[in-house]
């Protein structure tokens, strides 16, 4: 019972995990994107496509990628080339995901493919309990474990992870440091679009294989509410997407066990604990235990006077 | 030898304003060249534009003979130009380690941690410093941040140094330290802009000095051919400042009456440590102590927008320890913020709406809940005209006032409802000297009437020309009191870095 | 030669006019060609668009319908936008009300019409309001975002109503449909010229005057505008912006409220699933491009309203997704937000380089 609990978590989670850790990576630099949602479905339906055009789902990955980096692109050009309103840019990202979404994907409804396959670990998929969960996997869920620790990794060990942060705490300095604070915010912002993308495509490959109309439902959204939960740091970001997907994966088992409460109620619980976390991670960050970056939601304009 | 800069008629304008309006002047190889003017006068916007930040408009800048055009500050970098910025361009959050990293850039994306810690650490051993490279930034002392600063250029091997008024933030002692280090980088050959409104600190350092006023270069004199009262005069225009004719009738009844007031900030540390404080009915009390010693907490408590965690405030009989910021107004203390434009005015609506701020629910200007649109207007007529505040037309918001308007609008306003209790912070700070002036008669009008006032500024000058008395805090407590006609700007310093009056004999 | 930006020293009242119209007939052409990709003929959609929703009696009243909600939607949004306030959960909002008024309306047993309008109006006002203020209090006691909180919520707000409507209200004879009883006529709002336009229009315009008095003639509406121009000069001069942050959120809320009982009251008659096919969203283009007038919402929400309905007739003709629209108005945000940029600043070339 413990084992498919945990099992699913991790599978409803990964989606999740992908696109939190795609918002850390813009919000480090400093960019607010509340275009995650959008480019989730955006994702979603080109991994799809991708696949379901050529059979192969790496190509489904690298199209999800793509796709989602050129959306981001519309939000780099204008948060950070032209100075936009970050949350309204976002929203349109958002809006600007979910209507196209829906025209290009019409002639998807219905579409199978084959989809991300489990691939178990040997020895490791044998450990009690965990091994289960987390080594007898898909490709794209072992991907997220690397992914997780090469974000952390870059972030505090390279010189491009110190730029990055700097741009995102204090452009004034990154810049006089010779640091081009255009280039690693935009690079940022389309990059972790990317790896959002890649969180879409999830949904479309692996965990239903096939194109939904607005199949996110929401998961961007909780997405960005767990970065702030995370703290921006990756490891706490899996912590994060897997509470998510534990919350979800219980609310499915009820319902598959036909208990009397009505799926409508259980569905608003993913919901309402993302509120939750939400809240008592503010509080918590308030107390100074994680650290927003500084220049979060500020544009930046070397000649602006102070 | 050629002169390692070289800059000719440089201009730069921001909308409505020009900054720079004509600029010359040349640094040697080897030389201590100091850039002397009123704030206002573009020091900064010169070094923003030396250092690739601003583009001018106009002009030309030669290194080493050669002509450059910077468009970011990597091209200035690349050139060996590197500067302190007045505000420090450091990452608060990130380590020191981290933020000396920043600024190197021979570091290969992959690098090995040990080897740049050591080599760091080497610096910083050779001057004598102490830094914990592990510590984030924002734990540091302001001074120790400077350092920072510093070892960043050292490191980057820069030729010229560019320093923005770098002891502004400094103890007398602290800036000693620095002026000696400077000394020694001097005669390793670098070159080395200072900037400046210290008289005292230009005379002692300088081997040239550039004077500028009004974004024109108007001379640069050599050493032997200035002395301080030449340069006050290229400076400011006048031989001396006029000491201020004060009535003197202050009496010895207590207005404001702080009892061992204790403030913690959000860092859990003290702004203000077991402080107390008297003011006298018409009194001017100048509060000396570098920036930073728990001078700002000190004025949002007494304005009601801090709590306290100990101690007590008495307004006359009345007790406004804890009060809020609306009840402090009420209870007649108004207040001169120090950051004028992110605090004191609401930059979008004009000058009208402004003057209301926080008079708006007075009976005068509402009949009901609606607001009385022509006793407001009426008001600000008054206002302007009293008080000579230059505007646009009705409507004009003013953010786009000069910085010395926008001072007026501010003082019409907190002036407006006669308090007993003024506390200025930094009021004259970024004011060109007309402005200033205006400020200092508004105190001293004030004193006449009876009003006291709590002036907190850094200029020594300002203090001893205005203040009654001068109280010196240092970290949150009172060090003690001088009396301005009897002391030494040297007995002054001493107590702002913390020695009380007792330990000097 | 290098790019560099500079900002204008005055920005033409000109430019500023013309900069968002541009946009939308940018925005318009772009979304041509998104069209031409899945297969329609450009050009003949905005004819389509502005016969379907200009072109007859029935097209505007139908127009107006539509503009209704988005006029309190929309209003509410930018009370917020004031402030520096974003609610993005008029959606959820909407809901909030729809389900207010469809309470006093199902339940209260009142007979007196007026009455029961009164009862049913303020419920929506005050549900749709505590919904927003939850992310208001939220906001003002432990400074969480309130974008994200009311966002999330309008996920909750629509299960919500979907519970009620699947669940415990669902009308018995309704077979099976996720929907209430219809209401009686007492509940009803006016309805003209035998088609679906009703008297919550005219509220909406009402309340657009309102809001305007508010803003722009009271004592709270000059606090406001302070707070929204600069929080922290607001506390120094001694408001209280917690709870100013509170009330705002609150009355945006409320109003956004108001929209779900006009469309329970004047429209459906009954509460169903999907009452707000993303009204609140559009609220937000609606807000943003109005800046910060509530004439300018009005303005707005009717060009709103004529892009819905030919979008609809659009769908019908060319069998194109309802989502479509949302596609355009993120297209049209977009170029807004890039248009923003030109009147602020413009571009130079400059001689560059550096010799080291």
């Amino acid at each position: 019972m413990l084992e498919i609990l945990l099992d699913a978590t991790v599978r409803a989670g990964t989606p999740i995990l992908f696109a939190t850790l795609g918002a850390i990576i813009n919000e480090r630099a400093g960019i607010i994107n509340l275009g995650i949602e959008g480019l989730m479905l955006i994702g979603a339906l080109a991994g799809f496509a991708g696949t379901s055009l050529s059979g192969s789902l790496l190509v489904g990955v690298l199209a999800a990628f793509g796709a989602a980096f050129l959306a981001g692109s519309i939000h780099a050009l204008i948060t950070v080339q032209l100075r936009g309103n970050q949350i309204v840019s976002g929203l349109a990202l958002t809006m600007f995901g979910v209507g196209i979404t829906a025209l290009f994907g019409k002639g998807m409804v219905g579409l199978t493919i084959v989809g991300f396959k489990r691939v178990a670990i040997p020895g490791l998929s044998q450990l009690p309990i965990i091994g289960n969960a987390f080594f007898n996997q898909d490709l794209l869920i072992y991907f997220s474990f690397i992914l997780v620790f090469l974000i952390w990794y870059f972030l505090y060990r390279t010189r491009w992870g110190l730029g990055l942060r700097s741009v995102g705490e204090n452009p004034a300095a990154a810049d006089t440091c010779g640091f081009s604070v255009s280039t690693y915010r935009f690079l940022a912002v389309t990059i972790g679009s990317g790896f959002v993308g890649i969180g879409g495509a999830y949904l479309s490959l692996a965990s239903t294989p096939m194109w939904i109309e607005n199949m996110t439902a929401g998961r961007g959204w909780i997405a960005v509410a767990l970065v702030i939960f995370a703290g921006w740091s990756s490891p706490r970001a899996m912590l994060g997407a897997y509470l998510f997907g534990g919350i979800t994966a219980m609310q499915l088992r009820f319902q598959a066990m036909g208990t009397t409460v009505s799926a409508h109620i259980l569905q608003m619980l993913p919901y309402f604990f993302t509120l939750l976390v939400l809240v008592i991670s503010t509080i918590r960050l308030k107390k100074g235990a994680g650290q927003q970056p500084e220049g979060l939601g500020l544009p930046y304009d070397r000649e602006d006077r102070k | 030898m050629t002169d390692i800069l070289q800059i000719e008629n440089i201009r730069k304008t921001f909308p409505g304003v020009v900054a720079l309006d004509n600029v010359s002047f040349s640094v040697a190889p080897g030389e201590i060249h100091t850039l002397l003017g009123e704030n206002g006068a573009g020091k900064s916007t010169l070094m923003n534009v030396l250092t690739g930040l601003y583009h001018p408009d106009r002009g030309e800048i030669n290194i080493s003979g050669k002509q450059v055009h910077f468009t970011s500050p990597r091209d200035s970098l690349k050139c060996g130009i590197g500067m302190v910025h007045q505000h420090f361009m450091l990452v608060p959050a990130h380590s020191v380690f981290e933020n000396i990293l920043l600024a190197l850039d021979d570091v290969p994306n992959f690098f090995n941690r040990s080897a740049y810690k050591e080599k760091i650490e080497k610096l910083i051993a050779e001057f004598d410093l102490e830094l914990d490279l592990n510590l984030p930034v924002w734990k540091l002392s302001i001074g120790a941040q400077q350092w920072i600063e510093l070892i960043k250029l050292l490191l980057r091997d820069c030729q010229l140094l560019i320093l923005d008024e770098p002891t502004a933030v400094l103890t007398p002692q602290e800036t000693e330290r620095l002026f000696a280090v400077l000394q020694r980088l001097k005669g390793q050959g670098k070159s080395i802009i200072f900037i400046s409104h210290k008289m005292r600190e230009v005379m002692e350092i300088s081997d040239r000095v550039t004077i500028l006023k009004k974004g024109c270069s108007i001379a640069t004199l050599a050493r032997g051919d200035f002395d301080e009262s030449k340069l006050a005069a290229l400076m400011i225009g006048t031989d001396k400042v006029p000491q201020w004719q004060k009535s003197l009738q202050m009496s010895d009844e207590l207005v404001l009456d702080i009892q061992n007031l204790s403030v913690q900030n959000d860092r859990g540390l003290a702004d203000l440590d077991d402080f107390s404080l008297e003011l006298k009915k018409g009194e001017i009390l100048g509060i000396a102590g570098v920036a930073g010693n728990g001078q700002k907490a000190l004025a949002e408590v007494l304005t009601g927008l801090k709590k306290t965690n100990q101690g007590k405030i008495m307004a006359g009989a009345e007790d406004i320890t804890n009060s809020n910021a609306r009840y402090s107004y009420i209870a007649g203390i108004a207040h001169i913020p120090e950051d004028r434009k992110t605090i004191g005015i609401a930059p979008d609506m004009d000058v009208a709406d402004n003057l209301i701020m926080k008079s708006f629910k007075n009976r005068l200007f509402t009949s009901g809940i609606f607001q009385n649109k022509k006793a407001i207007r009426q008001n600000a007529d008054d206002k302007i005209e009293q008080f000579a505040i230059k505007t646009g037309p009705d409507g004009t918001p003013v953010r786009y006032l000069s910085g010395g308007n926008i001072q007026k609008v501010i003082i019409a306003r907190e002036l407006s409802e006669h308090p007993t209790v003024l506390v200025a912070l930094y009021p004259t700070r970024g004011l060109d000297i007309g402005s200033a002036e205006y400020v200092h008669k508004v105190i001293a009008d004030g004193a006449d009437r009876g009003m006291s006032t709590i002036l907190i500024a850094e200029d020594l000058d300002e203090l001893l020309k205005l203040s009654d008395r001068i109280a010196v805090m240092f970290r949150g407590k009172l060090i003690g009191y001088v009396d301005p006609r009897n002391t030494t700007r040297e007995k002054i310093g001493l107590m702002m870095s913390g020695e009380t009056p007792g330990d000097m004999s | 030669m290098k790019l560099v930006i500079e900002r204008r020293e005055i920005s033409s009242p000109l430019l500023r006019f013309s900069a968002p119209v541009a946009s939308i007939f940018v925005a318009l052409f772009v979304a041509g060609f998104l069209l031409l990709a899945s297969g329609v003929k450009p050009l003949l959609p905005y004819k389509e668009i502005i016969i379907e929703s200009l072109g007859s009696m029935y097209g505007l009243s139908e127009t107006l319908v539509k503009t209704t909600p988005l006029i309190f939607a929309g209003l509410g949004v930018s009370l917020a936008f004031r402030m520096q306030i974003w609610n993005i959960g008029a959606e959820g909002q909407i809901y909030m009300g729809a389900m207010g008024a469809t309470w006093v309306a199902l339940f209260s047993g009142i007979e007196n019409h007026w009455v029961m309008l009164t009862a049913m109006f303020f419920a929506a006002f005050l549900c749709g309001g505590l919904w927003a203020g939850v992310a208001g209090l939220l906001r003002a006691k432990w400074q969480v975002n309130e974008v994200i909180v009311t966002l999330l919520m309008n996920y909750i707000a629509i299960l919500g109503v979907d519970y009620l409507i699947y669940g415990p209200w669902k009308d018995p004879q309704g077979f099976n449909f996720p929907l209430t009883a219809q209401f009686s006529d007492t509940a009803r709002l006016a309805e003209y010229f035998d088609t679906r336009m009703h008297s919550g229009f005219f509220l909406a315009l009402f309340c657009a005057l309102v809001l305007y008095l508010f803003m722009e003639r009271t004592i709270w509406g000059y606090e406001i505008k302070v707070i929204g121009s600069n929080q922290k000069a607001a506390q120094y001069a001694g408001m209280n912006t917690a709870w100013a942050i509170f009330f705002v959120l609150f009355l945006s809320g409320a109003i956004a409220g108001i929209a779900g009982f006009g469309e329970v009251a004047g429209l459906q008659h009954r509460l169903q699933h999907g009452i707000s096919p993303g009204y609140g969203y559009t609220a937000i283009i609606v807000a943003w491009l109005a800046k910060r007038s509530a004439i300018g919402v009005v303005i707005v929400s009717f060009l709103m309203g004529v892009l819905l309905v030919g979008g609809d007739s659009l769908q019908i003709m060319w069998q194109l997704p309802v989502a479509f629209v949302y596609a355009f108005q993120g297209l049209i945000l977009f170029f807004l937000l890039a248009s923003d940029f030109f009147i602020i600043y413009r571009l130079k070339l400059i001689r560059g380089n550096a010799h080291a």
